[in-house]
C-alpha cells in the first residue's frame, strides 16, 4: 500500500477547494464589474427581477403570514407566563425584522430562484450556449449574470420588506383577533421597540443574501465544466443545483450570524 | 501549403494543450487559407474540437500561438478578442440554440446585441437569412419543436447574420440523415459562394465532405500530419493519412500508381 496516498488525497482535496474559491471570488469580482459598467440594459434586469422578485411572491407571502402566525401563537403562550402579552406585538416584530423576515425570506428565495438560476446557467454551459455567446463577441457577464445581479440585490430586500409587513399582520391576526391581546398595545409595543437600527439590520442582511443567492447558484451553473466530481449531463446539472441549494442556505446562515454579530 | 497558395487567415503554430494529466494536442501546425475551405479530419477524441476552440480563443494552448488575422489568440485581452470574434460565425456541433428564445429571437441576437440597427432593420435581415435557409414559416417556434436538420439551418443563419470572414461547422452532419446532410451542404456550399467566407470544417463525414473542401488535414496523435488537396490526401503515402482513408473509404485505386508499368514509355 502507497503511504503517501492518503495524503495525496488531502493536498488534492485542499488544493480543489482553494482552487474552486479562487474561482468563485474572481468570478463575483468580474460580475460585479459588469454591474456597474454601463451600458445598463433596462429589458433583461425587469425580466429576471420579475422572475426572482414576482414569482416568489406568493411563496413569501405565504410563509410571511404563517411565520408571523406561529410567531404570535408560540410568544403568546411564553409571555402570558409573565403577564407580558402587551410585548406581543415587539416580540413578533423585532423577530421578523431582525431575524426571521431576512433568513426566511432567502431561503425561499434559495429553494425557488437560487436553485432555477443554477440549473438554466448550468445547462447553458452543458450545451455550448455559453461558449456560443462568447463566439458571437457577447459577454456573458453582462449579457446574461449582471441583470440576475441586480435583480437579486433589489428583490430580496422588497421580498423581505413583504415577508416583514405580512408576518406582522398574520401575528396580530393570531394575537389579536384570535387571542384578544389589545389591538393598540400590538402596534404600540411595536412601534416603541423596534428602531431604525433593527430596520438597518435586516436591510443590511436581505441585501447581502440577495448577492449571496445570485452569486452562490450563477457561480455553480457557470463552472459546472470545472466540476472535479465530473459535471456533465442530466446528472451534473442536478449535483451542482443541489450543491448551490445547499450552499446558498448554509452560507445564509453563516452570514446572518456574522452581520448579527457586527451590528449588534 | 506552397507558397503559391492563398494568404493564412488562422495560423496555429507548435499549439500544445493538456487536459489534466491528458496532453491531447502535443505539436499542432496548420494554416488555414483565407476565403478557402479546409476540413480537419481524424478518429473520435483526437483533439479536433479542440482545435476548433482554440481557434475561436474559447481555450488558451499551454504553449504555441493562434494567429488569427495576424493576432495571437493565445495572448489576447478580452477587448481583442471580441474585437476578432466579430468577424467570426460557428456552427456548433449541437447547434447550441438558446433554448428559451424563438428561432427568429435566435437569429436576431447577434444583430440586437453586436450592432445598433434598428429593429425594423434587423427584422428585414433576419427574415432574409430565415428566408434562405427556408425557414421562413418557423420564426416563432422554439429550439425543441425543430428536427435536426431545421436545427442545424437556424445555427447557420445565426452564424451568418454577421457577414462573417470565417465560419466554423463542427460536425455540421452529425445525426443527420443522407438528404439533411445534403442539404447543410447545399447550403453551405450556396452561402459560401455569396459570401466568400473562409470555412474551417471538422467533420466525419468521408469521403463526401473531400467534394466540398480545398485543403484536408489529418489530426491523429496530437499532430497535424499533412494539409493537403483531397485528391493529394487520398493518394498520400503518408503512413497515418493512408491507414486513415483506407479505414474510412477502403483501398484506394489510383490509375497512375497501379498500372504505372502501363503508362511507363516503351
Amino acid at each position: 500500500m502507497n503511504l503517501a496516498k492518503p495524503f495525496e488525497k488531502i493536498g488534492d482535496s485542499c488544493l480543489g477547494f482553494l482552487e474552486q474559491g479562487g474561482r468563485m471570488g474572481i468570478f463575483l469580482f468580474a460580475c460585479l464589474l459588469n454591474l456597474v459598467k454601463p451600458p445598463y440594459p433596462l429589458f433583461p434586469m425587469i425580466r429576471q427581477a420579475h422572475f426572482i422578485g414576482v414569482r416568489s411572491l406568493f411563496v413569501i407571502i405565504f410563509t410571511g403570514a404563517f411565520t408571523g402566525m406561529i410567531l404570535a401563537l408560540q410568544g403568546y403562550y411564553t409571555l402570558t407566563k409573565f403577564g407580558s402579552e402587551g410585548m406581543l406585538g415587539s416580540a413578533v416584530a423585532l423577530s421578523l425584522v431582525r431575524e426571521l423576515g431576512p433568513v426566511l425570506t432567502a431561503l425561499m428565495v434559495v429553494g425557488r430562484a437560487g436553485s432555477a438560476i443554477c440549473a438554466e446557467i448550468g445547462i447553458m454551459r452543458n450545451s455550448e450556449q455559453i461558449d456560443a455567446l462568447e463566439c458571437m463577441a457577447i459577454d456573458p457577464y453582462k449579457y446574461l449574470l449582471a441583470p440576475k445581479y441586480v435583480a437579486g440585490i433589489l428583490t430580496v430586500p422588497l421580498l423581505t420588506a413583504i415577508f416583514d409587513v405580512i408576518g406582522i399582520l398574520g401575528g396580530y391576526l393570531i394575537g389579536v383577533v384570535l387571542l384578544d391581546v389589545n389591538g393598540g398595545t400590538y402596534f404600540q409595543g411595536m412601534y416603541a421597540s423596534v428602531d431604525w437600527q433593527d430596520i438597518k439590520m435586516g436591510v443590511v442582511k436581505s441585501l447581502v443574501f440577495g448577492l449571496l443567492i445570485v452569486w452562490i447558484a450563477s457561480a455553480k451553473g457557470y463552472f459546472l465544466h470545472r466540476e472535479r466530481s465530473g459535471g456533465f449531463g442530466a446528472e451534473g446539472v442536478s449535483r451542482v443545483t443541489t450543491d448551490a441549494v445547499v450552499l446558498s442556505s448554509v452560507a445564509i446562515l453563516v452570514w446572518d450570524y456574522l452581520i448579527s454579530a457586527i451590528m449588534l | 501549403m506552397s507558397k503559391e497558395q492563398p494568404a493564412a487567415a488562422i495560423e496555429l503554430v507548435g499549439v500544445e494543450k493538456r487536459f489534466g494529466r491528458q496532453t491531447v494536442l502535443r505539436d499542432v501546425n496548420l494554416s488555414v487559407a483565407s476565403g478557402k475551405t479546409t476540413v480537419i479530419v481524424g478518429a473520435s477524441g483526437e483533439g479536433k474540437s479542440v482545435i476548433i476552440k482554440h481557434m475561436l480563443g474559447l481555450v488558451r494552448p499551454e504553449r504555441g500561438e493562434v494567429l488569427v488575422f495576424g493576432s495571437n489568440l493565445a495572448r489576447a485581452r478580452k477587448k481583442e478578442l471580441n474585437r476578432i470574434r466579430m468577424e467570426f460565425g460557428v456552427l456548433f456541433q449541437n447547434v447550441a440554440l438558446f433554448d428559451s428564445m424563438s428561432v427568429f429571437d435566435n437569429v436576431a441576437l447577434p444583430l440586437r446585441e453586436r450592432t445598433k440597427l434598428s429593429e425594423t432593420v434587423i427584422r428585414a435581415k433576419v427574415r432574409e437569412k430565415l428566408d434562405l435557409m427556408d425557414l421562413i414559416d418557423a420564426d416563432d417556434k422554439f429550439p425543441a419543436q425543430l428536427s435536426g436538420g431545421m436545427k442545424k439551418r437556424v445555427g447557420l443563419a445565426r452564424a451568418l447574420m454577421l457577414d462573417p470572414k470565417v465560419v466554423f461547422f463542427d460536425e455540421p452532419t452529425t445525426g443527420l440523415d443522407v438528404s439533411r446532410s445534403n442539404e447543410i451542404y447545399r447550403l453551405f456550399h450556396k452561402t459560401q459562394r455569396q459570401l466568400g467566407y473562409t470555412a474551417v470544417i471538422v467533420s466525419h463525414d468521408v469521403p463526401k465532405i473531400f467534394k466540398l473542401a480545398d485543403y484536408v488535414a489529418l489530426l491523429a496523435e496530437g499532430k497535424i500530419q499533412g494539409v493537403m488537396s483531397p485528391e493529394a490526401f487520398q493518394l498520400s503515402e503518408q503512413p497515418l493519412i493512408r491507414r486513415y482513408v483506407e479505414e474510412t473509404m477502403g483501398p484506394i485505386y489510383s490509375s497512375a500508381k497501379e498500372e504505372s508499368a502501363l503508362y511507363e514509355p516503351a
